[in-house]
């Protein structure tokens, strides 16, 4: 046993995998996540209540996740905290790098009695996973527009179709699985839509082959989804997107376009198909507020920005460790390596340990997958093309492209940050989590100059930027602060 | 056609459902033990049940937790996010708007709880 107590935030496949090895090092563990089972967006699992005979039906991997999970819950080192969320990350001293106290609360997602606990962990792995990005365009408001990996929870996860006349639009293979969840579920696909053209996507899917047959598992599970839609006889277009959607009240139909390798519409080649729901999801948003809470130094791709880590899942900030998406989009494969190296170092594992080397292998070869996916999704220049004066740009405060535009058009609004005070973009209750990629790549754009980052190591008021991760009651917030608790207790009572 | 959910009878996980009720606005809405709250609107072919402050409907648009959109009040506990929410059986759901009184005749849904904006827009 090395004693050690680390703090593992995410029970997807990256956080649950990061959690047997630290365990497997010797380390006490205390394994959070707000939702109340484990499993993250890949092994959404069905509630308890539906008493299901037969769970792993909808998914993939099944055999060796549910081992995994029982394996690491009833272990006697490991405490699972479900139903928790970390809502803060406060750093020791602001001038001294350092392992954070975790701010948690637990109790049913933002109830009132929830419980508020702190904890003062030798060690951290962040492992929260991501959200859809999706790009604005006219109409994506009404209801009935989901972003792709809502349809997909709600199919996986509670066994509700969002419709029966369903088109699915936007870019990369993840698009595939969430066709897959749907026909499943027995809902009607009718097209699924690739916004990247057949040369863009070709070309990146194969350019370097050796990569692809490395990552076997992956591909043959891709290859899975597109014998599951030639099945079902939805054709899968590329090149073509969803340009507007239109309805009173919710959609009622959708205009789709062809589309340039830049993402501009080739004029004329509109069309118009009734539908009663549309998933969009044009790649993914790293859950980044935490890692910048913490202190930890983001790198920049082509892709967007995720958390800096090195060799060995470290971040820049001691004793904070990163996997699984937000380190950078590969799958699950990938995040599951990554949490398996990061939980073995926190746990203060051996780097000599021969169990290393497969691993290491394993989270390079999800690199280069994740490098290969951006190569063949790359967002195309022109989508702000789709846009029109009064096309909704942030969702909460119904700010429109053109107040977007006057806003950094203004020489001295030039910044996101000032962009969002004067139209409000951002200040709604979502925080900027849906809105502030665009709108800081729309001030971009607009000024010409670079959308703000962050400094290495000493993050400035950027997009991710958010003193409270998750909401918090005022009165939780003025309940006395809470020592910091011993996870050896094991789980605490609600 | 709208949100629907898959029929136990023909649903390859083999559900044994158990039924709930929570009121919506005063109005019974059926679901079934283990939905969200969310998923229980949804299936009862409710698509949108928050209103923003120009009057747009909305509903689920992330459906993990990150939007906001879904925000609705279970008893007294304004915003709860409902696609993060299990509902319980006899759970109070209010709907919450962010439009701003406007003193003249009543919105198309009544019961729809006008003073929501307060507690909402940081
Ligand atoms: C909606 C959605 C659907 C997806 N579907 C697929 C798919 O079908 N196939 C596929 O190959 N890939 C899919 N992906 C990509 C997928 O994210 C990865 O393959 C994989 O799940 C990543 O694992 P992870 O452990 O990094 O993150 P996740 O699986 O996202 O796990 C992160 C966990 O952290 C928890 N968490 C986040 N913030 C906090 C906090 N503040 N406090 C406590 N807990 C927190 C979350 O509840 C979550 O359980 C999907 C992604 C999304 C967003
Ligand atoms: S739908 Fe986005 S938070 Fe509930």
């Amino acid at each position: 046993m090395t004693g050690r107590h680390v703090a593992v935030v995410g029970a997807g496949p990256a956080g649950l995998a990061a959690a047997e090895t630290a365990l497997s090092a010797g380390a006490r563990v205390t394994l959070i996540d707000s939702a109340d089972q484990p499993g993250g967006q890949y092994h959404r699992m069905l509630p308890e209540a539906y008493r299901a005979v037969r769970p792993e039906r909808p998914q993939h991997g099944w055999r060796d996740f549910d081992r995994r999970r029982r394996r690491v819950l009833a272990h006697p080192r490991c405490a699972w905290w479900p139903e928790t969320s970390v809502w803060a990350l406060e750093r020791p001293d602001p001038e001294e790098p350092g392992v954070p106290r975790v701010h948690l609360l637990r109790g049913p997602a933002d109830g009132g009695g929830r419980r508020r606990l702190t904890l003062a962990p030798d060690a951290l792995v962040l492992a929260v996973g991501a959200h859809d990005r999706v790009l604005p365009f006219p109409g994506w408001e009404l209801p009935g527009v989901f972003a792709a990996g809502a349809a997909q929870a709600l199919a996986k996860g509670e066994r509700v179709v969002v419709g029966d006349r369903v088109v699915i639009a936007g870019s990369g293979p993840f698009l595939l699985p969430v066709a897959a969840s749907l026909l499943e579920a027995g809902s009607r696909v009718l097209e699924v839509l690739e916004a990247g053209t057949a040369a863009t996507v070709a070309r990146g899917w194969s350019r370097r082959p050796w990569q692809l047959a490395a990552h076997a598992a992956k591909s043959g599970e891709l290859a899975e989804y597109a014998a599951l839609l030639i099945r079902h006889r939805v054709p899968y277009r590329v090149g073509r997107t969803v340009v507007e959607a239109r309805g009173d009240g919710r959609i009622e139909e959708v205009v789709t376009a062809r589309l340039r390798p830049d993402w501009s519409v080739v004029p004329g080649s509109e069309r118009t198909s009734p539908v009663d729901a549309l998933c969009v999801a044009h790649g993914f948003s790293p859950r980044l507020e935490l890692p910048v809470a913490a202190g930890c130094a983001l790198r920049r791709t082509p892709g967007g920005e995720f958390v800096a880590v090195d060799y060995d899942q470290r971040t820049s900030c001691p004793g904070v460790y990163a996997a699984g998406e937000i380190t950078g989009i590969a799958g699950a494969p990938a995040a599951r390596a990554e949490g398996a190296l990061a939980g073995w170092f926190a746990g203060g594992g051996d780097s000599a340990a021969p169990a290393l080397r497969p691993l290491r292998r394993g989270r390079d070869r999800g690199r280069a997958f994740a490098e290969r996916l951006a190569e063949a999704h790359p967002m195309g220049e022109a989508w702000p093309q789709w846009l029109r004066p009064e096309t909704i740009i942030c969702r909460c405060e119904e700010a429109d492209y053109a107040s977007v535009c006057r806003a950094v058009g203004n020489e001295a609004s030039a910044g996101a940050r000032v962009a969002k005070l004067e139209t409000r973009a951002g200040l709604g209750p979502c925080q900027a989590r849906v809105c502030g990629p665009t709108v800081a790549e729309l001030g971009a754009r607009l000024t010409g100059r670079p959308a703000q980052r962050h400094a290495e190591g000493a993050p400035t008021a950027g997009p991710h930027r958010r003193p409270i991760a998750q909401p918090i009651r005022l009165g939780e917030l003025a309940e006395p602060e809470p020592s910091p608790e011993d996870p050896t207790a094991g789980p605490h009572p609600l | 056609m709208s949100p629907r959910r898959v029929h136990a009878e023909s649903d390859a996980v083999g559900r044994r459902d158990r039924p709930l009720r929570i009121t919506v606005d005063g109005e019974p809405v059926d679901g079934i033990a283990g939905q969200t709250i969310a998923g229980v609107l949804l299936a009862a072919d409710r698509l949108a049940w928050r209103r923003q402050r120009s009057g747009a409907p909305r509903g689920v648009f992330c459906g993990i937790g990150v939007c906001f959109e879904c925000l609705v009040t279970v008893g007294d506990e304004r915003d709860v996010r409902a696609c993060q929410r299990r509902a319980r059986d006899g759970d109070a759901v209010t709907t919450q708007t962010r439009e701003p009184r406007t003193g003249h005749a009543p919105k198309p849904s009544p019961r729809r709880n006008s003073d929501a904006s307060a507690g909402e827009g940081k």
